[in-house]
This record gives C-alpha cells, sequence and structure tokens, in this order.
C-alpha cells in the first residue's frame, strides 16, 4: 500500500473492534493463505524428522551404508535434516513476505485507522 | 596422559585472565543497560527494539548451553554418530517455533508465556499454572546448568583430586564456580534486565560462536580439509570402526540377548527425540526472546537468523566431536572426564600445540574455555529472565495484585525476584554438586513439551479450548513428565542414576518420559476442556485477529 508514513503509535484499538473483523472475508482469506503454508510445511518437516529418528533406531544396517569415503546414509540423512531446517526456514520467509504480510499489513491499517485509512 | 595439566603455569593463568575480561565486558554491558531499564517493558522486554540478528545472536546465545557446546561435542567424542543425533533434534525444533509459535505469541502476548495462555481464559488461576510450569522449567535447567558449571570450572582450570590452585582444592573450586556463576548471572538480570542482558548475550555469542569457528578451521587444516579422512581417523581412533560413524553407541543400544531391554532402549530414543523436537518450542526463555522485538515480521527473521547460527555452531561441534575422537583420543578425553565434557578444550590445546607450539596450545584452551563459559552464562541469565518476568508479571501482578502493581512495582518486584532465584539456584546447586544431574535437561524439554506446547498450540487454534481445559494440560502435563522421571532408571535403581543403585524404586523403564507425557498431556488438555462449558468465542476472535494481523499488539519503545 502507497499510503503516506503515519507518525507516532496507531490509534488504540478496543478488543470488540479486533473480533469484529474476525468475520471479514480478509481476514478468512488471510488465515487461509498463512495455513496454506504453515500446515503442509509442519506435517512435511515432522514426518521427516521422525522418518529419521525411526531409521536411527530401527534401520541400522540401512543407515550404515557407506555411500562414497567413509560417508554413510546415516550422516548424509542426518545433514539432510540440516538442508531441509535451513530450506524450509528460507521458504516460510519468502512465502510469508510475498503472500501474507501485505495482506495482514493491509487488515491492521483498516482496523487501526478505519476503512478509509 | 593429563593435556590440562601440562599447561598448567600459562594455560591457567591465560584461560583466568581471559574470563574475567570476558566477565568485565559483560558486566560492563549490565552497568550500562541499566541506565536504560525504566519501564515493565525495559525490563521484561528489552524495550521490544532489538532488530533481527539482534536477537538472532542472542536466541542462539540463550539456547547454546554448555551441554549444546561442550556436552554433544564431547558424546560424538565418546559416542561418535548419536551426539550428532541430540543436535538434529535441537535444530529441527525451531521449525516448530517459526512456523507455529513465534509470530503469533509475540503480537498476543506482553512479557509472559501466561499472557498468552491466560489470553481467552479465567486469569488468576491460568497465570498461576502457568507461572508454576515457567518456574519448573527454568528451576530444573538452571540447576543442571548450575552443577555443571561448578565441575567445569574445576575441571578447566585444571584442578585434579589432591591438586590445589590459588589455594582450593577441587570440591571448592566447584562450589566457587557455582557461587561464581550464580552471582555473574544475577548481576546480569538485576540490572541490566532485558535490555542489557540481550546485549551481553549478542556478545556471548559472538565468542562462543567465534571461538568454535577458529577451532573448526584449524581442525579441519589438519586433515586437508578432507572430511572423509577425519572421518577415517576418528572411526579408527575410537576402537569402534565403522560403528563410530552410524547410530546405536549412546541412543537405542542393541543389548545382545534381552529383547526387552533393547526394545525399550528404542523406544527411548525415540522418546529423546520427540521432546528435543517438541520442547524448544514451550521453553519459557525462549518464547520471551519474541517479545524484544518491534513485530512478528522481524520475530520471523531474527528466528532465521537464529537458526541459521544454531545450525553453523551443530555443523562445528560435529567436527570438533570427531576431532577429539581422533586428535586427543578415548583415553585421553575419559582419564579427564568420564562424561567427555572437557573433549572440546582438550581438542583446543592439542591442536593449537599441533599449530603454533604450547604457547598457542595455551591461548587455544583458554579462547574454548571463554567460549564454554560464555554459552553457560548466557543461558543461565535467560532462565533467570524468564522465572523472574513469570515470578513479577504473573505471580506478584496479576494473581496477588489482581492487575493493580505500578510499572515500578513490578519492575523492583522482578529485580528482587532474580536475587532470589539467583540466590536458590546457588544453594540447590550446591547441594546437589555431587549428583548426576544431568537428567534434569531432559526433563525440562519433557515439561516443556508436554505441558507448555500443547497448551499454547490449543490457546492459538482450539476456538472450543478454555480455563479448564488449559489448566488441565499444564498440571497435567507437569506432573505426569516429573512422575515418570522419578520412577525411571535416571532417578534410582541403576549405577549412575541421581539415588544410585541401592534405592530402586524405577518402575518406568525409559529415562526420556517424552513418548508417554507428551501425549497424555494433550489428552489432559482436551478432556479438561470437554469437561466444562466455558467457551468465549468472542476472545478467541479477538485473539486470532490480533495474533495474525498483529492489531492492537504492543508496540516497541522508543527512548
Amino acid at each position: 500500500m502507497a499510503t503516506p508514513t503515519r507518525d507516532g503509535p496507531p490509534p488504540e484499538v478496543t478488543d470488540e473492534q479486533l473480533a469484529a473483523s474476525y468475520d471479514d472475508p480478509r481476514f478468512t482469506e488471510l488465515k487461509r493463505r498463512l495455513f496454506r503454508f504453515i500446515v503442509p510445511a509442519t506435517l512435511a518437516f515432522f514426518a521427516w524428522y521422525l522418518l529419521y529418528v525411526l531409521l536411527s533406531a530401527y534401520a541400522r544396517d540401512f543407515m550404515g551404508t557407506v555411500v562414497f569415503g567413509n560417508v554413510n546414509v546415516a550422516l548424509l540423512l542426518g545433514l539432510g535434516q540440516f538442508v531441509s531446517t535451513f530450506g524450509i526456514a528460507w521458504g516460510y520467509s519468502r512465502y510469508a513476505s510475498r503472500n501474507f504480510d501485505p495482506q495482514a499489513t493491509e487488515l491492521h491499517d483498516a482496523i487501526h485507522y478505519g476503512e478509509d485509512r | 596422559m593429563d593435556f590440562l595439566a601440562q599447561a598448567e603455569g600459562t594455560g591457567r593463568t591465560l584461560t583466568m585472565v581471559l574470563f574475567l575480561l570476558t566477565v568485565a565486558v559483560t558486566i560492563g554491558i549490565s552497568i550500562w543497560g541499566h541506565r536504560y531499564t525504566r519501564t515493565a517493558t525495559d525490563f521484561h522486554s528489552g524495550g521490544r527494539s532489538f532488530s533481527a540478528w539482534q536477537n538472532g545472536f542472542a536466541i542462539a546465545s540463550d539456547y547454546m548451553s554448555a551441554a549444546s557446546f561442550l556436552g554433544i561435542a564431547g558424546t560424538i567424542a565418546l559416542f561418535g554418530y548419536d551426539g550428532f543425533l541430540y543436535s538434529i533434534g535441537f535444530l529441527v525444533a525451531w521449525l516448530v517455533a517459526l512456523l507455529l509459535v513465534a509470530e503469533m505469541l509475540r503480537n498476543t502476548g506482553r512479557f509472559t508465556m501466561a499472557d498468552v495462555l491466560s489470553f481467552r481464559m479465567r486469569q488468576r488461576p491460568v497465570r498461576t499454572a502457568a507461572a508454576v510450569s515457567t518456574l519448573s522449567v527454568s528451576i530444573f535447567y538452571l540447576l543442571a546448568q548450575m552443577v555443571g558449571a561448578g565441575a567445569l570450572i574445576a575441571l578447566l582450570l585444571g584442578i585434579k583430586e589432591g591438586q590445589t590452585f590459588l589455594g582450593m582444592d577441587a570440591d571448592t573450586a566447584k562450589i566457587v564456580g557455582i557461587v561464581f556463576v550464580g552471582l555473574i548471572m544475577t548481576l546480569y538480570v538485576a540490572l541490566g534486565g532485558m535490555k542489557g542482558n540481550t546485549w551481553v548475550q549478542i556478545f556471548q555469542a559472538c565468542v562462543l560462536v567465534g571461538g568454535a569457528a577458529i577451532l573448526t578451521i584449524m581442525v579441519l587444516g589438519q586433515y586437508g580439509f578432507n572430511v572423509s579422512s577425519l572421518l577415517d581417523d576418528a572411526a579408527a581412533a575410537s576402537g569402534q570402526g565403522a560403528a563410530f560413524l552410524e547410530p546405536g553407541l549412546r541412543y537405542g543400544v542393541e543389548v545382545p540377548g534381552d529383547a526387552v531391554q533393547t526394545m525399550w532402549n528404542k523406544l527411548d530414543l525415540l522418546s529423546l527425540g520427540l521432546a528435543l523436537v517438541l520442547g524448544t518450542a514451550g521453553l519459557p526463555h525462549v518464547l520471551i526472546r519474541f517479545y524484544t522485538v518491534p513485530d512478528a515480521r522481524i520475530a520471523r527473521k531474527s528466528i532465521n537468523w537464529g537458526i541459521g547460527l544454531i545450525g553453523a555452531f551443530y555443523l562445528m561441534t560435529l567436527v570438533l566431536g570427531f576431532g577429539a575422537a581422533a586428535i586427543v583420543g578415548y583415553e585421553a578425553i575419559t582419564a579427564q572426564d568420564a562424561a567427555g565434557n572437557t573433549a572440546g578444550p582438550q581438542l583446543a590445546e592439542v591442536v593449537g600445540g599441533d599449530v603454533g607450539g604450547s604457547t598457542l596450545g595455551a591461548v587455544m584452551l583458554a579462547i574454548i574455555a571463554s567460549a564454554a563459559f560464555a554459552a553457560i552464562l548466557s543461558t543461565v541469565s535467560g532462565l533467570v529472565i524468564a522465572s523472574s518476568s513469570s515470578l513479577a508479571h504473573d505471580l506478584y501482578n496479576s494473581v496477588i495484585k489482581r492487575g493493580k502493581a505500578t510499572e515500578r512495582q513490578e519492575v523492583g518486584v522482578a529485580k528482587l525476584a532474580s536475587i532470589g532465584i539467583g540466590a536458590v539456584a546457588i544453594v540447590l546447586a550446591i547441594f546437589a554438586q555431587n549428583l548426576n544431574v544431568a537428567f534434569l535437561v531432559g526433563l525440562a524439554f519433557a515439561v516443556a513439551a508436554s505441558a507448555n506446547l500443547p497448551t499454547l498450540l490449543l490457546s492459538l487454534f482450539w476456538k472450543r479450548f478454555n480455563t479448564s481445559g488449559a489448566l488441565w494440560g499444564i498440571y497435567g502435563g507437569l506432573i505426569i513428565s516429573i512422575t515418570l522421571v522419578v520412577f525411571s532408571p535416571v532417578f534410582s535403581g541403576a549405577e549412575n542414576s541421581l539415588l544410585g543403585a541401592g534405592v530402586d524404586i524405577a518402575w518406568f523403564p525409559m529415562s526420556n518420559p517424552g513418548l508417554v507425557s507428551i501425549p497424555l498431556g494433550l489428552v489432559c488438555a482436551v478432556v479438561g476442556t470437554l469437561t466444562s462449558d466455558e467457551s468465549r468465542t468472542d476472545r478467541f476472535q479477538t485473539l486470532q485477529v490480533r495474533a495474525l494481523t498483529g492489531a492492537g499488539s504492543e508496540r516497541a519503545v522508543s527512548h
């Protein structure tokens, strides 16, 4: 939003004003945008982590398979957890700054400054 | 061979000088922070004006304790791959905080975890429960760190049984270490509040990560930056061969001929894995860091900084652990400390010595010892802030004064509380100094994962959730976790348990309660909710709008 900068803190809002925005279609859309990322991402990293722990406990022969040099599957999967953690963190920030933050700011301003800014 | 004793003269003096220098700088920062700590927002949340990288460094510093640094490096040095498994749980856990908790918590609460838990509930019972849980987690964690700190200071100064240093024998040095750490952490908090302590933690993160990075490069340099040949040496020197590079030497151990014990060991590993990944986002001292930034977006960015630093650090501990196994060797490490906690410092001395003679060895030892002190101090001071904020804001102001206390009173109580908690921690740690209290870290994570995280998530996402559910969830998760640990092999019935093998009340077969306590904690919260008709839809709507848009949330303070 190309609004002029507003100096100082925004006007106070009451809890009732906040609750009233819950049924605003823009809020429903905002929630959908957030959940569309965090739900699958959470399920994915959790399943992938659980798989890793389960393999460490119950598939030791597989984990011990040497891939190259002295590097085995266990080490690669462990490093894979690092890579996926970095990747999801980066991907979430990118997603949120493009598909969530502008809409959240718009609704924030609408609540604080009124519909017509 | 006694590596630490070799460097006695110069090594000890240098270690002491560098350590005291670090302490002097950080106390200076606290005194500076004192001038800027006036309001409750200053004390609890550092004025909410830290930037993403600043909070990210402080997050890393808060989180990376002696257990993360010396503990993981030591476990890798002695047991190989399994130490790495620990650090993976610690790192992946940050995704829970990032995706599900941090931003909504920042927008909803003010100072403490209880702000969010009690947002749409009856204030006094829920705040009391949240404060009980915050204090339990923080005290367990604090006690484990401080007992460890006492032992470490004696070890790092190289004082062994029968020796003295500055007139102290090993036992006196332990007590002096505990009292010293306790006094410094209390000073950080009582003087600087969150503002001073955050800058202290930023400084300590630099010392810790910087020290580890220098040593990592030196170790890799010895192997021509060829990781495979480092692994080769580590596996060969360990005497375990390829098994050293695979899971199974420390966690989920297979006991030949005992299928039942093997089954429990493997379930114990799953239990540990669950508590590690779900505990972090329920640790009060981690949660309150998200209040120190101006808004949810910066909270998100600061976690990314934190994840980057913590991830990089754990990759370095991997090199240091395998490096210690290869270069220092099993015998030399266990001769110094049976748990391997001095593997990192020993490695620093040997590698430094190989590169630049005994002087560089002494310098490297001093650097790594200072990094370890920084890791301890930054974590314990974070715990003191979390518990004193909860005492002052939740118990004193909200429960006792029913929200009527002035900011001056609340800050005054918070400062007094930090002194009280420091004193209690010192006394408890001195009493516990010769007990094996390492399990308390696991217990802190289990309580955080079983009591705090479920109630936090249900508060944020489940419309039907209510006061009764929050109380059942917190007390249920807390009591179940503690009970299971009391009746587990870490508490009694084994050679290395708290009470020793002489007392045996253990009927719960796993050291980590998470596999049972986390699902049960969640069930408690759900059942508790359903037993009560209370349901405040309007408050849930307010909470969600506030959590997602940041409308009505607490603003940064400008000085």
